[in-house]
């Protein structure tokens, strides 16, 4: 029985790796820009095992062929040498890096994450009419807050989008730096207190996806998931339609009392947002009466307020003390608040700016280029592969060069 | 940690009894430990040892005592390290289906954090400071290194880091904010406690002695070598161990300012990087990889050379390439400072930046492949000859190439964007630093052990630890490939998704297996001396080497080289055996040596007291300790009884006992 028990193990063993290799949404992603993404991590293995596999393989056979016991093979001991063959050892591993540096440059500015998305999948063109769906993201501790600011209302620990839309993701963070990753959609993007950063992405199938925190924050990191729940328009809007039928709006204050820690946090939903959260947020002034960090640059800017505003102005803690069983610096200053001076119309004016790249038309290609450039003329015409787009419009570039 | 009791008073400072865990784990070790302490004091007073111990060994300017020591320390704090790491793999294991594991978070983010710090600030920097203290000055034909007292000082000042980072174990807890401690997380208000003032100390104490290494071993390489030994007849070795402290020196100070300036943020409530005030995090994430990716090319450059000795001595044949050899190492050098961005990418740089900084680091790969080339050739047309030191250099090969073959992955953007922070990333650096760092200080070990201490070590054993370590490290690190490519991040306690479990799983097994590697060499170290008469080295020359250090005595007398050599080809000694140089054998001279001395461990005791009064608030202590580190520094400069004449009849009985030796065996 012990015989057979054995082979059955390993067959069962087997199958489960398999399954489970299944699931490397890495390599099988359903977004549009991870699969872009993983396209050239194929690609740059692909193109390392040209070198990697031969000198695996005579690293193997040389070791075996000349091993001491083999007297046939020949020695000598004195051939340290040889200028072909040194050409040869720096040429080849340049040449490929030459090829992969040039397909680095073209995917890292064709897949930045600060690019608005120039198609809706590998077949389907971006309509002009369909703007993105603005996803704001604020990492605190320890779960993950989205403002849809078109719809008004807000979501912790879930994020339902509609399939096929892209989404701008603005991403702040309250208390320390993070990670904001769907592995299923387009890669990570950091999220970082006073700070806004963005990503755009798109899902490409409806389903549930995984979403997580990917740089360490503390003690609830590891709870710090949602899932991302991909349906089509219609069910987006039935989801915004329950949502704004709830009961708890998400105003400044009901934010500070979400802000504290609080680890493995069920999803839920807010009814209404105040516009200006996450406006506030990434400038340090949910807090009623303190001043904003927009503010107080503007104030530098112009110069600053001079040595009475060291006075008046000397110091501006945002890292609240209970937030997580904080102390101040045992040499340091006692901590206290500044208000802000700007008129409330100027603040609203502030406040309402709009992030950098909201403003910006997606355009179709031209990774060489910066953002508005006209298009470059390619003689091959709009090809959908992606492993040839990448290299012709490179190419295109090079021949308006 | 709310049971924690921040009031402060004027005698101990923050330090009270609720800074003595009460955790259940970590309370036997700290029993096992304490036990471990008693065990080893009373066997040394019993055996009447510490007057050895202190006259032979702790007070030695050596280099090859201090070399020895370095790699016993590296050892030591290896066993702490791995036990870390089998725990992670544990909890990794367990936490699945609603399971919490066994470990909460202020343990296991504690866990993380000093595995990677010990690992590489106390395991593989005094790895290869203590390889390169040995070998280097015997290489190069010097009697010591350029400042014999300061190396000894570096040394304990690295005792004193660890000691510290050990310390807080068992008195207060350690960092849970990632190796690096990046801020704002690492700031007072999130960190509150003393873990991250461990780190800050530990890192800035040992820091101090790893900085005055570099100086020393630097300035002995540039000005210390043999006549005739040009730099272009340096052996590889030494050129790895010169470009090595060249990037040791310009890149320690770095951290240094970095930690200094977090120690402000700290202590006196600076706002370099706060959230708040003009602070930026980002600032110190560059500062810290500015330093941080030098440093990985500090730990592996040594390796290289160690790789180039022992396959041209084990094929019997001239390293290939010696000169393309030379110039990739200081390529890889020279380009190590222009690639630290590729650490955070996804931190939201332009595309042009990212792209400038991803295609930098491909090009380091262009001189580490030729390396790798270099190596094959030198096989090539030789008679390889599968000793210990040989074994490890070809499971290197294999092993490396995959770890390079994943950086260049992760050195194209948009492919970080998906892999950056996950266990792919986690995987691929310990690919490179345990297939390039590790396989290389053990192939280091079995290749100088005969020359350190006359005698061969076990083979059985050692190629039990081989194998145990080899597949041990493929079964515990492509589990964590592949969960990479399934989304799983890095520095997570509990999972949700069961189907990962089973990876997990293998990967503890791989770590289990590597447990085992660990045991069987230290087995093959105790077995070696207890039949270290069946294996004798009595030539000096074990393995046929090619290069100085080989032309002495095993071990070598104290000053190494009753006569200076005189080199005259690349492979020194190789040459001086072709040629049938006599070693010449009489008019011996008095030769000048330092004395030894005891200020190395004053000094560096009096630092940890400091380090360990600033992280406690004792400031009374820390300033006691402080003014006893310049008191002390000040009275050493008035001991004017720094060295001594070996008389010539002393040079004369040991070099007659070592003819005797020689022509015993024929040689």
């Amino acid at each position: 029985m012990p015989k057979r028990f054995l082979p059955k193990l390993f067959a069962a063993l087997g199958a489960v790796l398999l399954l489970s290799a299944c699931k490397a949404e890495v390599l099988a992603p359903t977004g549009d820009i991870a699969a872009q993404q993983r396209d050239l991590l194929v690609i740059s293995t692909l193109l390392m095992l040209i070198i990697i596999v031969p000198v695996m393989l005579l690293t193997c056979w040389f070791a075996w062929h000349f091993r001491s016991s083999n007297a046939t093979a020949s020695y000598q001991p004195n051939w340290s040498h040889s200028t072909k063959l040194e050409l040869i050892i720096w040429a080849i591993p340049l040449l490929i890096v030459v090829t992969l540096g040039a397909l680095t440059w073209v995917g890292t500015h064709l897949l930045d994450p600060y690019r608005p998305l120039a198609r809706v999948s590998q077949t389907e063109p971006l309509s002009p009419d369909q703007p993105p769906l603005d996803v704001q993201v604020v990492a605190l501790d320890w779960k993950w807050l989205f403002i849809y600011p078109e719809y008004g209302v807000a979501a912790v620990n879930e994020l339902p989008v509609p399939v096929d839309r892209p989404i701008r993701f603005t991403l702040t963070s309250s208390s320390v730096m993070n990670a904001f990753y769907i592995p299923s959609m387009a890669g990570m993007i950091y999220a970082m207190p006073g700070m806004q950063t963005t990503l755009h992405g798109v899902f490409n199938a409806p389903g549930e996806y995984q979403g997580l925190a990917s740089h360490y924050s503390g003690a609830g990191f590891s709870g710090m998931r949602f899932k991302a729940k991909v349906t089509d328009n219609a069910g987006f809007e039935a989801w915004i339609e329950t949502a704004r039928n709830g009961k708890v709006p998400l105003d400044r204050k009901a934010y500070l009392e979400l802000e504290r820690p609080t680890e493995n946090v069920r999803p839920a939903a807010y009814t209404s947002v105040d516009p200006q959260l996450f406006a506030r947020v990434v400038n340090m002034c949910v807090e009623e009466g303190k001043i904003c960090m927009a503010e107080m640059m503007a104030i530098d800017a112009q110069g600053g307020s001079g040595l009475a505003g060291t006075v008046n102005m000397s110091s501006l803690i945002y890292d609240k003390h209970e937030r997580r069983g904080m102390r101040e610096p045992v040499f340091g200053w006692e901590p206290f608040k500044v208000v802000g001076f700007c008129s409330m119309e100027e603040l609203d004016q502030m406040l309402a700016a709009k992030p950098a790249s909201s403003g910006v038309t997606p355009i179709q290609s031209g990774p060489l280029r910066g953002h508005g450039m006209p298009q470059p003329v390619t003689p091959f015409g709009g090809l959908e592969d992606r492993y040839l787009t990448l290299m012709q419009q490179s190419f295109g570039n090079v021949q308006q060069l | 940690m709310a049971t924690v009791d921040h009031s402060t008073s004027l005698l101990l400072g923050r330090l009270n009894w609720s800074a003595i865990p009460t955790d259940p784990i970590v309370l036997s070790t700290l029993i096992v430990v304490v036990l471990g302490g008693i065990a080893a004091v009373v066997g040394l007073t019993y055996f009447r040892l510490w007057g050895y111990l202190w006259k032979e060994w702790l007070t030695s300017v050596d280099h090859k005592k201090i070399g020895i020591m370095y790699i016993i320390l590296a050892l030591v704090m290896l066993v702490r390290g791995f036990a870390d790491a089998i725990m992670m793999r544990l909890q990794q294991a367990l936490a699945f289906n609603g399971s919490e594991g066994y470990l909460n978070a202020h343990h296991y983010d504690q866990i993380f954090t000093a595995h990677g710090v010990i690992m590489i600030f106390f395991v593989a920097m005094p790895f290869v400071t203590g390889l390169m203290n040995y070998v280097v000055p015997l290489q190069i034909g010097a009697r010591d290194v350029s400042f014999p007292f300061l190396n000894n000082f570096s040394f304990w000042m690295t005792v004193g880091g660890a000691v510290l980072v050990m310390a807080s174990l068992f008195v207060g807890e350690f960092a849970q904010t990632g190796w690096l401690a990046f801020p704002p997380l690492s700031g007072i208000g999130y960190s509150p406690w003393v873990g991250v003032d461990y780190y800050i100390w530990g890192l800035q104490i040992a820091g101090v002695g790893t900085t005055l290494s570099g100086i020393n071993l630097l300035v002995t390489i540039i000005k210390m070598r043999a006549p005739g030994m040009t730099l272009m007849r340096m052996p590889i070795f030494t050129w790895t161990a010169l470009c090595t402290n060249v990037l040791i020196v310009a890149s320690f100070p770095v951290l240094t300012m970095t930690l200094i300036l977090l120690t402000l943020d700290r202590y006196v409530g600076t706002n370099f990087f706060t959230n708040d005030l003009g602070g930026n995090a980002m600032m110190y994430i560059n500062l810290i990889w500015i330093w941080g990716h030098p440093e990985v090319y500090i730990l592996i450059l040594p390796l290289f050379g160690v790789f180039s000795e022992v396959t041209s001595t084990f094929s019997g044949k001239r390293l290939f390439g010696y000169s393309s050899m030379v110039y990739a190492t200081v390529c890889i050098t020279i380009l190590s400072y222009v690639v630290w961005l590729h650490h955070f990418f996804t931190m939201g740089s332009g595309a042009s930046v990212n792209a400038f900084f991803g295609i930098t680091t491909m090009i380091i790969s262009v001189p580490t492949g030729a390396k790798i080339f270099n190596w094959l050739f030198t096989m090539y047309k030789g008679r390889v000859r599968f000793e210990l030191p040989m074994m490890w250099t070809v499971a290197f090969m294999l092993t490396f190439t995959v770890g390079g073959m994943t950086g260049v992955l992760l050195a194209v953007p948009p492919a970080d964007f998906v892999l950056h922070n996950s266990l792919f990333l986690v995987a691929h650096f310990h690919n490179v630093i345990i297939g390039g760092v590790l396989f290389g200080c053990f192939a280091a070990i079995a290749y100088w052990w005969p020359k350190a201490f006359g005698f061969k070590l076990n083979v059985f054993w050692g190629k039990v630890s081989f194998w145990s370590w080899v597949v041990g490290f493929w079964l515990a690190f492509m589990p964590l490939y592949i969960l990479g490519l399934m989304g799983v991040t890095r520095r997570m306690r509990v999972f949700d998704d069961p189907d990962l479990r089973i990876w997990f799983i293998l990967a503890a097994l791989g770590a289990i297996l590597i447990a085992v590697g660990i045991a069987a060499f230290f087995v093959q170290v105790a077995v070696s001396i207890w039949q270290r008469k069946d294996n004798p080295d009595l030539t000096g020359d074990p393995w046929g080497g090619r290069t100085l250090e080989w032309a002495t005595s095993s071990p070598p007398p104290a000053y190494n080289f009753a006569f200076t050599p005189v080199v005259h080809d690349l492979d020194a000694w190789h040459d001086m055996k072709e040629v049938g140089q006599n070693r010449p054998k009489a008019a011996y001279l008095p030769i000048h040596m330092p004395r030894y001395t005891g200020t190395g461990v004053v000094l560096s005791a009096l630092a940890a007291l400091c380090g360990f009064a600033l992280v406690w608030y004792i400031w009374w202590l820390a300033a006691v300790s402080f003014l006893g580190i310049i008191a002390v520094s000040i009275a050493h400069t008035f001991n004017y009884d720094r060295d001594y004449y070996v008389p010539v009849d002393e040079v004369e009985s040991v070099e007659a006992a070592r003819d005797r030796q020689l022509s015993g065996i024929g040689a």
